[in-house]
């Protein structure tokens, strides 16, 4: 691999360096370490905290969606849990996951001795962590989007601006790092794939962040007095959902590309020849930063004359297929590599293929959806899409970590495990996004347990989506325990 | 001679306190505009009426009783301008290892900004206006806050940036150079402000 680490061996582990310290003083000094590997790891923990409530609530919903006349918790629950949802997987998961992984791998492939502004990152950590407690008790609460406690729903979004907060400063810390912390030895031109890529996201998160900041702060100044103007606690989605929504989601997930490209170029003759091309992949797909700074969704309207569908052609091809065409341009060169590459197919790249071509299935479920005469928007086609953006975001994390698991845990892990966590969790993907996909045409309506045209049908996707979570759960439970696991034999294979 | 320990070259330096404050400075600029996009959004929205004096049709947005006081705002405005010359001042003396002229501008920067931040009280205190009064009162509320947060982290940066300069520490000229993009930017932001909920109303 191209990473340069300077000092593994110390950073790894560097408790060792100073003798043994103790419990409380381990645990002090993983509360306020300023080593990128800690907190990285932090953020990935913390992640994974997050996806594990996330996946727990997607199954009672989808129990809940298996048989609306059955209620397994209480009705007026049902919006929590949806907001729990939606929040979590977008704040929760997809964007800090790849800041995190950044935060441990970027220093090495750069050649940084340190990550730059190491105590902003470690903030950004806390500023998310307390973030997100905050925004958990207060759906708890009766707090959130539509909740009915006027304190916890503030307190929800104090949480989700502490969240913004903190996945901003870390954001800046990781930029910085590959733009000013990089040794001279690695031209930017050279840079590799996963620090170019978490460099485009970095910047779109600092672009975009900032302006759901801004929505959050007028709506919460309006809920906490009046609310006169936002719409009060029914407001909040409308105002701040494009947080958690798409095309933001696209610009979470950015790094996706980096970590496929960097797993996928193992042979110099790739690196040298293809490059450019996965620089550029990489830079189209952050053209979704078009629709998330605007936060418009541009429709194509396939009514009127041939004019009128041109003129709405164009800005749905801008906003919606152009980053598309990014990610088909890192997936064609990564599969072309593999072609090229003699060397056999690393068990990593397994669940970073599979989970790009789930984040490209989303990301193409939500160019359908933007079609006006496919009329999906407020169908349960929206959280197809979601769940695919966001699991697939996980997969490529699996495959990252078990590609870097020397430089984040100091050990290899065993290649064959990957590769079938890789298969189940596509699988897991497959069957918890799929089915919203054609119940969408159904008009199954999103955020609900109830309101279905076509019961029995509707019984079979709900049954086949609480099952898919139900799988990733245990994917994702078992490439913990792997990683956990004190020492594998490795396995360099290859098949 | 004594063989002294031959220290290793310094890292190149890419100006990553510079960089930092540029991607924040970028946010800050999403932020304010991001706000006003949403002000000008509703502001739009808001239905016509006849003016005070009938000659014209106007937005139904600024309430007819609320007077904003326009010197203590061009005031403000005046005073951001100011300490952003005073900042590049700073950079300026930082140049010629002017330790005491350094340290004497961050120090006025400080006070210019505390100065505007004290102009905003006074313009809140003149209007007389409650933030539940309306839409237009909750809102001017929101992003005249926000502003004065972000001229509070200005304050702060000329507060640091003076210790380093006092504590001796001048070697870091782009700290200097960072200090002084903060708060063009910051004045950037409040001459947009200023423009569109001062001016235009």
């Amino acid at each position: 691999m191209s990473a340069l680490d300077v000092n593994s061996a110390l950073s790894a582990n560097p408790s060792h360096a100073h003798g043994s310290i103790g419990v409380v003083g381990t645990t002090a000094e993983w509360i306020t370490t300023t080593d990128h590997k800690r907190i990285g790891r932090l953020f990935i923990s913390g992640v994974l905290i997050w996806l594990i409530g996330v996946m727990g609530v997607a199954v009672v919903l989808g129990v809940e969606r298996i048989d609306p006349n059955s209620s397994v918790v209480p009705v007026d629950s049902i919006v929590q849990l949806f907001s729990f949802f939606r929040t979590g997987i977008a704040l929760g998961v997809m964007a800090p996951l790849f800041i995190g992984l950044g935060i441990v791998i970027i220093p090495l492939q750069v050649g940084a001795r340190a990550i730059a502004f190491a105590r902003l990152s470690l903030f950004g950590f806390y500023s998310w962590l307390i973030g997100s407690g905050v925004v958990v008790f207060s759906i708890i609460g009766n707090g959130g989007p539509s909740g009915g406690n006027m304190a916890m729903v503030d307190a929800y979004l104090l949480g989700v601006g502490l969240i913004i907060v903190g996945l901003f400063a870390a954001s800046i810390s990781v930029v910085t790092t590959v733009i000013g912390n990089r040794s001279s030895s690695v031209p930017m031109a050279e840079i590799p794939m996963f620090a170019w890529s978490v460099l485009v996201g970095g910047v779109g998160l600092i672009v975009t962040l900032p302006i759901h900041l801004g929505s959050l702060i007028y709506a919460a100044v309006d809920h906490h007095y009046d609310r006169l103007v936002f719409g009060g606690n029914f407001g909040i989605d409308k105002w701040i959902g494009g947080a958690f929504g798409q095309p933001q989601t696209f610009i979470y997930v950015i790094p996706v590309l980096g970590v496929l490209a960097e797993i996928a170029a193992t042979s110099d003759r790739m690196r040298k020849t293809m490059r450019t091309g996965l620089y550029f992949g990489v830079g189209i797909m952050s053209t979704a930063l078009l629709g998330a700074v605007t936060g418009t969704q541009h429709l194509f309207e396939w009514t009127g004359s041939m004019s009128d569908k041109l003129i709405s052609a164009i800005p749905f091809a801008l906003f919606n297929l152009l980053p598309l065409l990014g990610i088909l341009i890192v997936l064609g060169m990564s599969l072309l590599a593999l072609k090229n590459d003699s060397s056999g197919l690393l068990a990593p790249l397994v669940p970073a293929l599979l989970g790009v071509g789930m984040v490209f299935t989303g990301m193409l479920g939500h160019a359908v959806q933007m079609i006006s005469s496919a009329d999906l928007s407020g169908t349960v086609f929206e959280e197809g899409v979601s769940v695919y953006i966001g699991y697939g975001a996980v997969l490529v994390a699996i495959g990252a970590i078990a590609h870097w698991s020397n430089e984040l845990w100091g050990k290899s892990l065993p290649y064959g495990v990957i590769i079938g966590l890789g298969v189940a969790g596509f699988m897991a993907t497959v069957f918890a996004s799929l089915p919203y996909y054609i119940a969408g045409f159904t008009n199954q309506t999103a955020n609900s347990v109830a309101d279905f045209k076509d019961a029995g049908a509707n019984a079979l996707w709900n049954t086949s989506v609480t099952v898919g979570h139900v799988l990733m759960a245990l994917v994702v439970i078992g490439f913990v325990s792997v990683v956990l696991k004190p020492s594998h034999s490795t396995t360099e294979a290859t098949s | 001679m004594t063989a002294g320990l031959v220290t290793p070259p310094r890292p190149e330096s890419r100006h990553q306190v510079l960089l930092a404050t540029t991607a924040t400075a970028s946010g800050v600029i999403m932020l304010m505009f991001g706000m006003l996009g949403i002000w000008l959004r509703f502001r739009d929205l808001a239905p016509l009426r006849a003016s005070s004096n009938g000659t014209k049709m106007i937005r139904d947005w600024l309430p007819s009783d609320i007077k904003i006081p326009e010197v203590a705002t061009n005031t403000i405005l005046v005073t951001l301008v100011m300490a952003c010359v005073i900042a590049q001042w700073a950079v300026y003396a930082t140049r010629r290892d002017d330790s005491s002229h350094a340290s004497l501008a961050l120090a006025i920067v400080a006070l210019l900004g505390i100065a505007a931040i004290n102009a905003q009280v006074a313009v809140y205190l003149q209007m007389g206006i409650g933030v539940r009064d309306g839409a237009y009162q909750t809102m001017f509320y929101a992003v005249t806050g926000t502003m004065t947060v972000l001229l509070l982290s200005g304050v702060v940066f000329s507060l640091v940036a003076l210790f380093r300069a006092l504590a001796g520490r001048l070697g870091d000229r782009q700290v200097m150079s960072a200090h002084a993009l903060y708060w063009y930017v910051l004045t950037a932001a409040f001459g947009s402000m200023w423009f569109i909920v001062y001016v235009q109303k």
